[in-house]
């Protein structure tokens, strides 16, 4: 039997084409039920596995409907959190808002279900290049600029993920997506893996990602938080699952995000550190690579959206009520925005892996399969970052935003309220989601890609251990919470090198390297070019004169000709000429195809 | 009803703190009678309540580390990118 197909990110680019051309009372209606359409087309493809939509161009059979295990996962998570994010984002009256988060949702289905490099670059950089537009779209002063380093950050990634393609296919004329074999490692390896690896913001190649998500617009975030580094995930666990230094980046990023963390005053500058953190567990559970381990990443990248993008929501209602993301501008906020509160606590506490919340069954299985393996340093400092996560996202940040001393001013004191109907609905459809992915665990587990494998978190020794270090990091918290307190101070980087080194490269330019440009220009028209000249208006007129005459005439021919075709084509309308390019391009394209 | 709930234990901030000290003495005092047989390794089964330690260990050793690191020169004034 065979099963129609029709592409999920396909749904997702033509709502998002036509999205312009609805106008209310019907955009609500339609921006709704374009992600829950891509959503019941994802749970179809579920049910039938298999590999759809291949399209040959010129040599290459490109493959856009991969449907299997991985595929099927990290799919529902992605067209589930879609909806989630369209909802939250329903109030927003830009349109062009909701067409870049689709586009972006778009880019990264396609990533997800594709079969070859050649597909899964182009919808890498439709993810890039629309998810810029949800930093543009935000107002405040540095987005802009902000939105630049994140392009010009991921075009890096981009080059480098061309350049591995080419260079793989070079040396195996092969295309296909699959698991790249940690014996055989070429260049081209590396370089596939330092591009995925910026997209996880795996360091060094990190910095990018709390500096873009703390300047977007608040639904914007919403989106970012969930779809780049999860699809980076995705393809990791496809790619590379078994490579050791995933490992070892996976921890270093784990204990760095954690530590810049707990220093940070932007609320969501905060939440992407912690995301670099979360997104280490994920990555060295790709590097441990056993089927539990594989199933921990991939069920934590599950979970984390969903929590994540609540406590986004959550970051982003504060910041929508009164336009203010430091802490030091913030506190004692419960009184006028309780429900957020709620929403916020369970995101934290679900991240921080409370039992029955989602944190709890997804986390431990990474820890569970570096003890397994005998990682006992990775096993323990994974689980010296749970402890800072607690730390972090269930007791620094509710505390500093809800329960410390009020440090608003009146006006964003006044201003704090409880977000629209839209924001709260999509915060209890998330919140709703990390409360059944902790207690009733077939949801999650029975989609996971190795179904072979079985995981029984709620044991007696696995709940005394987390209740212990909860308990604990909450007393250490108890007394120590003034030294990590609010401070108005931004923490340094690695993207000092690019944003210094980008004001270096400009003073260069403008001073010493024009000053030589300039000098060399003055020098070369007084000598060079006189010279020149001379003898290329001889050797014109010999050419002319001698070679054309005495041979046949052709030039003149060519000549008489080119006139003619100037004032018919080229009539100094850009367009005309552009249309005549392309028509020709298309002739040539179609006739080197059919012919 | 949520605010006021809040409002009505922060009145009562003493009473909470010993409700929260008397929750960690029963979750240490859980933690002995738990079946070790899962434990990971020989410490956890020869150390009492040896996760607690840990939790405790681990937060304050990045509570300080942090501090460190941003009194070394990470942490600098906010407009420290601007031109």
């Amino acid at each position: 039997m065979t099963t129609s197909f029709f592409h999920p990110a396909l749904i997702m680019i033509i709502g998002a084409c036509l999205l312009p051309f609805f106008r209310d009372p019907f955009r609500k209606p339609f921006l709704v039920l374009v992600p829950l359409l891509t959503f019941i087309n994802v749970l179809y493809l579920s049910m039938h596995p298999g590999t759809y939509g291949v399209l040959p161009f010129l040599d290459w059979d490109l493959t856009f409907g991969r449907v299997d295990n991985y595929s099927m996962l990290f799919g529902f998570i992605m067209a589930l959190m879609a909806i989630i994010g369209t909802i939250y984002g329903l109030h927003v009256n830009n349109v062009w808002h909701h067409v870049a988060a689709w586009f972006y949702v778009a880019g990264s289905l396609g990533v997800i279900y594709c079969g070859d490099f050649l597909v899964l670059f182009l919808f890498w950089e439709m993810m890039a290049f629309a998810s810029t537009f949800l930093i543009w779209f935000n107002k405040e002063e540095g987005s802009l600029a902000a939105g630049y380093r994140y392009l010009l950050v991921h075009t890096f990634g981009g080059v480098l993920l061309l350049l591995g393609f080419v260079l793989r296919y070079q040396a195996l004329g092969d295309l296909s997506f699959v698991h790249m074999g940690e014996e055989s490692t070429q260049m081209y390896t590396w370089l596939i893996l330092a591009g995925l690896m910026l997209n996880a913001a795996v360091p060094p190649l990190h910095s990018w990602l709390p500096d873009a998500y703390s300047k977007a617009t608040a639904a914007g975030a919403v989106f970012m938080c969930a779809f780049t580094t999860k699809t980076a995930v995705y393809t990791l666990v496809r790619g590379f699952a078994g490579f050791e230094i995933l490992i070892v980046l996976g921890v270093v990023m784990a204990i760095y995000g954690i530590v810049y963390a707990i220093m940070e005053n932007d609320i969501r500058r905060l939440l992407g550190w912690e995301i670099v953190s979360q997104v280490g567990y994920m990555a060295a559970g790709v590097g441990i690579g056993t089927a539990l381990a594989i199933n921990g990443a991939c069920a934590h990248a599950f979970a984390h959206i969903l929590y994540k993008g609540l406590l986004f929501m959550g970051a982003g209602a504060i910041i929508h009520a009164t336009g203010v993301s430091k802490f030091t501008g913030l506190g004692g906020l419960y009184k006028k925005m309780p429900n957020t509160m709620i929403f916020m606590i369970i995101g934290g506490i679900s991240v921080s892996a409370f039992p029955f919340f989602s944190g709890f069954v997804t986390k431990s299985m990474i820890i569970a399969a570096s003890f397994s393996e005998h990682y006992l340093v990775v096993a323990f400092l994974l689980t010296l970052v749970s402890a800072g996560t607690f730390l972090v996202a269930g007791l620094r940040l509710p505390y500093l935003l809800f329960f410390s001393e009020n440090r608003c001013s009146e006006t964003t004191f006044a201003k704090a309220e409880d977000p629209p109907w839209n924001m709260q609905a999509a915060m209890i459809i998330a919140s709703f989601f990390c409360l059944l992915i902790g207690s009733y665990l077939p949801f999650l587990y029975d989609m996971l890609p190795h179904a072979e494998v079985a995981f029984h978190p709620y044991g007696t020794y696995h709940l005394s251990e987390t209740l212990q270090i909860l308990a604990f990091t909450a007393l250490a918290f108890y007394f120590f919470h003034k030294k990590i307190g609010p401070e108005a101070v931004i923490s340094l980087d690695l993207d000092w090198f690019y944003r210094k080194g980008g004001l270096l490269f400009l003073w260069l330019a403008k001073y010493p390297i024009q000053i030589a440009d300039n000098a060399w220009g003055a020098a070369y028209r007084v000598v060079g070019l006189n010279s020149l000249m001379t003898t290329a208006k001889f050797w014109s007129w010999f050419d002319w004169h001698g070679i054309d005459g005495v041979v046949d005439g052709s030039a003149r021919c060519v000549r008489a000709f080119g006139r003619r075709i100037a004032t018919v084509l080229q009539r100094g309308q850009i367009q005309m000429t552009i249309y005549y390019t392309a028509t020709f391009a298309a002739v040539i394209l179609i006739a080197y195809v059919w012919l | 009803m949520i605010v006021q709930f809040i409002d009505y234990l922060r009145n009562r901030l003493k009473g909470l703190s010993y409700f929260f000290f008397g929750g960690i003495a029963a979750v240490v005092i859980w933690s002995l009678t738990v079946d070790l047989h899962h434990a990971h390794t020989w410490a956890e089964k020869f150390i009492p309540a040896f996760w607690g330690g840990f939790g405790l260990v681990s937060a304050i050793v990045l509570i300080f580390f942090s501090r460190w690191l941003g009194k070394s020169g990470i942490k600098t004034r906010e407009d420290y990118y601007d031109n």
